[in-house]
């Protein structure tokens, strides 16, 4: 049977054409999927990276993160 | 390395809850106006459905055009507080991991999939998909948006009041015992709906506020009037629902966090029969001095309303903020301990707790605990409830700021009820009398429009700054919860958001005005 005949083609084909149509003809659109990208990129690339390292990642040793943890909350109470 | 890692300064505490503050307060200009959103494009575009006049199709799409940069701008701006639970609460998201890991699954996956789906073939599918199916994506779009928001809330409210969970010693987590009572949770539930109605006030003000503009500016007038019609039924049935669903957090908030009540009502000395304050000259800058004042000055109160809003009984006992330093007794003879007696017991669940770990260290899994173990796990069990106290060193640590509370409380409750007299009011006048020709209203309806905003984040500062100083209430302080990062840096990443965040603002601001001053685009000219 030719899948190009199928409903499940003729589905995905409606579907692949109603997102290529819509970012094809899309106006202000445009200007918030440029906001979006810059916005992700400081977000995930900028920020994620150099300023909010996992702290527990990086002061615990691998498999000893609830140790580093109950000394800080023990101590913490003295 | 240790010891030099547990000089925590206030600095520390400090800058990472201003930090956290900040991107909640800047995220949350953006969710309610979504959610409120959604509705007003939701009701239009479902009168086109049910009249086929284009002209609810153009007034759909010029809410879903708003709708969309709102979307835009707001996307990703929750993500950011991940990040700081990962950097500057790293001991907090330890210990929650396991009980929040679930409802901030769902909600992510519920954002992308549902939100990301709905989405593109509510701005896209028209023409393209059937209207039925067109109205059903506009509706499912909202909804995908309110359900996310319910498992937000839920791992909130849960930090409100932690139910379905138990302390866990060897991982240091707080474990998920019952899913559903986490995320059913009475908390969890009345935040939800009373959120979810206030957002749709904000929703509904913007609304009002943009048509008042074009009303002002005679034009437009069709598409503002009809825009009026749909968001004074939304904003007036969505500030009732906020009243009773408030009413009822009240109710809650009297039991399980009863010094933020205190706070709420500056009420430092309770008992039977308590008023309700309606104004009082609390001093804004400044905790007043609870020990020695008998109430507020210049008080003005409802007498026994506190009473019922807290019990719902003309002469229910409700305790001040002495009253919960000193303990108390209640009318049925129950006592509730002093917090000197539930800092002892804190101190004795963080005692245990150590001395559990050291006589457990080494142990391998399965091997059968110690006597010694076994001892001091049950005396951790029984102090459980107490062990966020331990931490306090004065009992003066434990009320929150009175003024803030108290004043955001006001301002919250005040404006309340000033949208359900403005929504009747612009109902009436846009049902009985020609609204055009009252220009005294659309100021108003243009002027109101922060004010949504306003409540609804003086809301956000009355749950969170009432129930200071914890994270998880009773269970773990700020200080505790937060990371050893140093200042500095948190500070370095504050201004850095706020420089980015402003920045974000101005551009929404910016685009969302330029798509109003454009206006609608008709596919008819005729009105």
């Amino acid at each position: 049977m030719n899948f190009k005949n199928t409903k499940a083609y003729r589905f995905l084909y409606n579907v692949f054409h109603l997102y290529s149509d819509g970012f094809r003809n899309m106006t202000i659109g445009k200007t918030l999927w440029a906001v979006i990208l810059i916005k992700l990129f400081i977000i995930f690339v900028i920020l994620k990276l150099f300023f909010f390292p996992n702290f527990l990642h990086e002061q615990a040793l691998k498999g000893q993160k609830s140790e580093y943890v109950s000394k800080q909350i023990i101590e913490r109470s003295k | 390395m240790y010891n030099l890692l547990l000089d925590i300064t206030n600095a520390t505490i400090d800058w990472s809850r201003a930090q956290f503050a900040l991107t909640a307060i800047y995220h949350w200009l953006f969710v309610p106006l979504t959610l409120g959103l959604a509705v007003v494009m939701g009701v239009a575009e479902t009168c086109f459905y049910r009249t086929k006049k284009v002209f609810w199709k153009d007034v759909a799409r010029f809410w879903q055009k708003l709708f969309g940069i709102n979307f835009a701008m707001g996307i990703a701006t929750g993500i950011i507080l991940e990040f700081e639970f990962g950097t500057n609460w790293s001991n907090y998201s330890w210990m929650v991991g396991d009980v929040f890991g679930a409802p901030l699954a769902i909600e992510g996956i519920l954002a992308f999939f549902m939100e990301a789906t709905f989405v593109a073939v509510m701005f896209f599918g028209w023409e393209k998909v059937s209207q039925g199916f067109h109205l059903a994506a506009t509706w499912l779009t909202g909804l995908g948006a309110t359900l996310s928001a319910w498992w937000i809330l839920v791992a909130n409210a849960w930090m409100q009041y932690p139910v379905g969970q138990e302390f866990n010693p060897d991982t240091m987590r707080f474990e998920m015992t019952s899913f559903l009572d986490v995320a059913l949770s009475p908390f969890a539930v009345d935040k939800f709906f009373h959120t979810v109605t206030s957002s749709w006030i904000v929703g509904a003000i913007f609304t009002v506020g943009v048509s008042s503009w074009y009303l002002l500016k005679h034009r437009e007038q069709k598409l503002a009037k009809a825009s009026i019609k749909i968001s004074g039924i939304v904003g007036l049935v969505a500030s009732v629902l906020a009243a009773i669903t408030g009413d009822n957090s009240a109710y809650m908030v009297s039991s399980v966090q009863p010094m933020k009540l205190a706070a709420m009502e500056a009420l430092y000395n309770g008992g039977k029969s308590q008023p309700l304050t309606i104004v009082a000259a609390v001093n804004p800058f400044e905790q007043p001095d609870y020990v020695n004042e008998q109430h507020a000055p210049l008080r003005i109160a409802v007498p026994n309303g506190l009473s019922i809003f807290a019990t719902r009984s003309l002469n229910g006992y409700v305790p001040g903020v002495n009253n919960l330093i000193n303990g108390y007794t209640h009318p049925d003879g129950s006592t509730v301990p002093s917090f000197a007696e539930k800092i002892a017991s804190g101190k004795k669940a963080i005692v245990a707790l150590q001395k559990y770990r050291e006589a457990t260290a080494g142990l391998k899994n399965g091997a059968a605990l110690p006597a010694e173990a076994k001892a001091q796990l049950s005396t951790l069990k029984d102090n459980i409830k107490n062990f966020g106290y331990g931490y306090i060193k004065d009992v003066n640590d434990l009320v929150p700021h009175v003024p803030l509370t108290f004043y955001a409380f006001r301002a919250m409750v005040g404006l309340g009820m000033l949208f359900i007299l403005f929504f009747l009011v612009v109902l009436f006048f846009v049902y009985k009398r020609d609204i055009l020709q009252y220009r005294w209203l659309h100021w108003a309806g243009l002027c109101i429009l922060p004010f949504g905003w306003i409540a609804s984040e003086a809301g956000w500062i009355v749950a969170e700054m009432g129930r200071q100083p914890w994270t998880i209430q009773d269970m773990l302080p700020v200080g505790v919860a937060v990371s050893n990062v140093p200042s500095g840096s948190i500070a370095l990443t504050f201004f850095i958001f706020l420089f980015l965040f402003t920045s974000l603002l101005i551009v929404e601001i910016n685009i969302l005005t330029k798509q109003i001053k454009k206006g609608p685009e008709y596919a008819e000219v005729t009105y």
